[in-house]
């Protein structure tokens, strides 16, 4: 089961039981294994072509180039922009801050099917399915492209192909893919490496929900050679999200923390994470080795894993010291 | 309205009960402590306790006394707390409103403190959802803002306690129609709220016990003194007041020392169910209806039970935490049905 459950897809989860009034968790979001990130015997960008997002089984064939996209994940909308789609996209959702997005109040996590295909969109991407949108969609005979939360970068990269693809533009998403990759292998080859490596705690929110190395945020983060202390806490249950005990978070020690529950998120920072009882004792603490991470970058798999990288590893400097 | 009660078989605490559950509840205590999510050694627990009591050398690493001291006991103090003020409002509700069912969120409270905390995390976009910040102070007035409703809405339509209950249910829907609209106003915010309302022990530390004891303390204290009350209410309405008792005024002091107990609760850990209802049952069952004796009893099985749920919610899965409320409704849903059965003739 490979599955990605970032705080925007955790909330988008959560939103999703709100509705239906259950916080029943086993049962969802669980894709199939990766499948090849599009098929059809079309190449290039050629219409019509036939896409199956990566994860997903179900093709969807698009007849001529999208004119009327409608975003429903701002991971989508910043994807759609960074290869070159940003012109045909007429709508995106509240949460999609894509500088120059046509932001709407459509709200991915409780969808109105009725207020998307007002938009009259020729196709539309979407991360979640809340509310069954998709299939609400496909009844008008709308283009429906769903995509899974990626565990991996190179899941990443197949749902950025795949976009690329279905909205005709192929070559651009491969040349953004292989600058991409370029920078975060400069990003990494340059990091500091010490000799054990650094553990680290990474911090979801104040009641310590934690990323494990078993989740896109947690591979990204393995890269750098860290250990995640949230590992042994990792359960089929928790996929890759547990809830860690203060005592373990303690007894580990980290040497660096993570927090992605800073500023507008939940408030946190280096003095409330001192200020916390115990957490005093912490080498992360008495280094100063504490830092914010941007939460958007943090939970989104589009073309900023770049930016997220380079502050992950301008933090690693420092710690490392 | 009432009739006979059907069980009333002790109506003062005697004293080998007394002692025996304050013996058993140091128990539970001192077990707990030497349980958690990381093992330190039971013995070099013990050896550090004596360490501290007589000014000796600790076997303990100074981050080890510090999860020992500023996280493990404070969670154990703090459990009992949350767990003595659930359990003895419970048994003081179920008194008040003649009705087996009722538990300590029945009036409002969880409905106005969910209330409070949402309209906080989404207005403060710093306010976290642990103990840091506005959160538990919103809680604690939201918890008092939703019974305060409820008792203004029920005296307005009628006198009888079945109609306080049911501005209760009206109140809870109202409160928590806001709470969902708000929320998917801006669900940015829901994760945090989601996690507040899951409640639990993992964020408590002193000042969680510090900011819970004096209301619970308090509300604890009122309502073990007011059980002989609650039973000449048992009798009825009328033979209360023959015996020179006003319920009106009984039940506004027993709802207002039960709620403010509840809310102290819910500030510091959130909703945890099921405490409320299944504890002062069990008290019952083996100890008879009394409420002179039910109450106090639930009060320290409240805290032993919470105490005992908290170390299989921080060990069953560690290094990750169990939400309490799991481990509260596993243990208490099957027991619930087991209480049902028997309520026919042996309950009130």
């Amino acid at each position: 089961m490979s599955r990605h459950l970032p705080k925007r897809g955790f909330r988008a989860v959560i939103g999703l039981f709100t509705l239906v009034g259950t916080v029943m968790v086993t049962g969802c979001a669980s894709h199939a294994p990766a499948a090849p990130a599009s098929t059809g015997s079309n190449a290039g960008s050629a219409f019509p072509v036939t896409v199956v997002a990566p994860g997903g089984n179900t093709p969807v064939t698009i007849a001529t180039e999208p004119k009327r996209i409608v975003s429903l994940d701002a991971s989508e909308t910043r994807i759609l922009f960074g290869v070159g789609a940003g012109k045909q996209v007429v709508a995106v959702d509240k949460d999609s801050d894509y500088p120059g997005a046509p932001r709407t109040s459509i709200d991915s996590t409780n969808p109105n099917v009725e207020a998307i295909a007002g938009d009259n969109p020729d196709l539309v991407i979407t991360a979640y399915d809340n509310n069954n949108v998709v299939s609400g969609l496909q009844k008008l005979k709308i283009p429906v492209l769903k995509v899974n939360a990626p565990s991996n970068i190179s899941q990443a990269y197949a749902l950025w192909s795949a976009i690329g693809r279905a909205t005709g533009h192929q070559s651009e998403a491969d040349t953004l893919i292989s600058k991409e990759r370029q920078e975060i292998a400069a990003i990494v080859a340059k990091a500091p490496k010490p000799a054990k490596p650094l553990s680290y705690y990474y911090e979801l929110d104040s009641t310590y929900y934690t990323a494990t190395s078993h989740t896109f945020i947690g591979s990204l983060l393995a890269q750098f050679h860290l250990t995640n202390i949230g590992d042994p806490a990792d359960s089929a249950s928790a996929a890759g999200y547990p809830q860690l005990s203060q005592e373990a978070i303690l007894k580990a020690n980290p040497d660096v923390i993570f927090l992605t529950d800073g500023g507008n998120q939940g408030g946190q920072s280096a003095q409330t994470v001192a200020a916390r009882p115990g957490w005093g004792t912490l080498t992360a603490v008495q280094r100063g080795d504490v830092f914010v991470l941007d939460n958007d970058q943090a939970s989104e798999w589009g073309p900023t894993i770049d930016s997220l990288m380079q502050g992950v590893a301008d933090d690693l400097a420092k710690a490392g010291k | 309205m009432s009739t006979e009660p059907a069980t009333l078989r002790a109506t003062r605490l005697r004293p080998i009960v007394v002692a025996t559950t304050i013996v058993v509840l140091l128990a539970v205590m001192l077990g707990s402590v030497l349980l958690g999510a990381i093992d330190l050694g039971a013995g070099r627990v013990l050896g550090e306790i004596v360490a501290e009591l007589t000014g000796g050398r600790s076997p303990l690493s100074a981050r080890e006394a510090a999860i020992l001291w500023q996280l493990r006991v404070p969670r154990v103090v703090l459990g009992g707390l949350v767990g003595a003020a659930l359990a003895a409002s419970g048994a003081a509700y179920q008194g008040v409103f003649h009705n087996p069912l009722a538990d300590p969120y029945l009036l409002g409270a969880a409905a106005g403190a969910g209330l409070a905390a949402t309209i906080v995390i989404v207005t403060d976009p710093n306010a976290g959802a642990g103990l840091a910040g506005p959160v538990p102070l919103a809680a604690f007035a939201g918890a008092l803002g939703g019974i305060g409703l409820t008792w203004l809405l029920g005296r307005s339509t009628g006198t009888s306690t079945a109609t306080l209950v049911l501005a209760g249910v009206a109140v809870a829907a109202f409160l928590t129609a806001i709470q969902t609209f708000l929320q998917q106003q801006d669900t940015d915010t829901l994760q945090r709220v989601y996690s507040w309302t899951l409640g639990g022990l993992n964020t408590a530390g002193w000042q969680a016990v510090l900011m819970s004891l004096p209301y619970i303390g308090v509300g604890a204290i009122v309502l073990c003194f007011s059980g002989r009350l609650l039973d000449v209410l048992a009798l009825g309405d009328e033979e209360a007041q023959s015996l020179g008792i006003r319920p009106v005024r009984v039940r506004i002091i027993v709802i207002a020392a039960a709620s403010l107990a509840t809310a102290g609760a819910v500030a510091v850990s959130g909703l945890i169910g099921f405490v409320g209802i299944v504890v002062p049952h069990v008290v019952r069952l083996l100890f008879g209806g009394s409420y002179r004796v039910v109450v106090p009893l639930s009060l320290v099985g409240g805290a032993m039970f919470l105490i005992a749920a908290d170390v299989v919610a921080r060990t069953a899965l560690a290094p990750a935490e169990l939400p309490i409320g799991v481990v509260t409704a596993f243990a208490g849903g099957p027991f619930f049905l087991v209480v049902l059965r028997t309520a026919r003739n042996r309950l009130r």
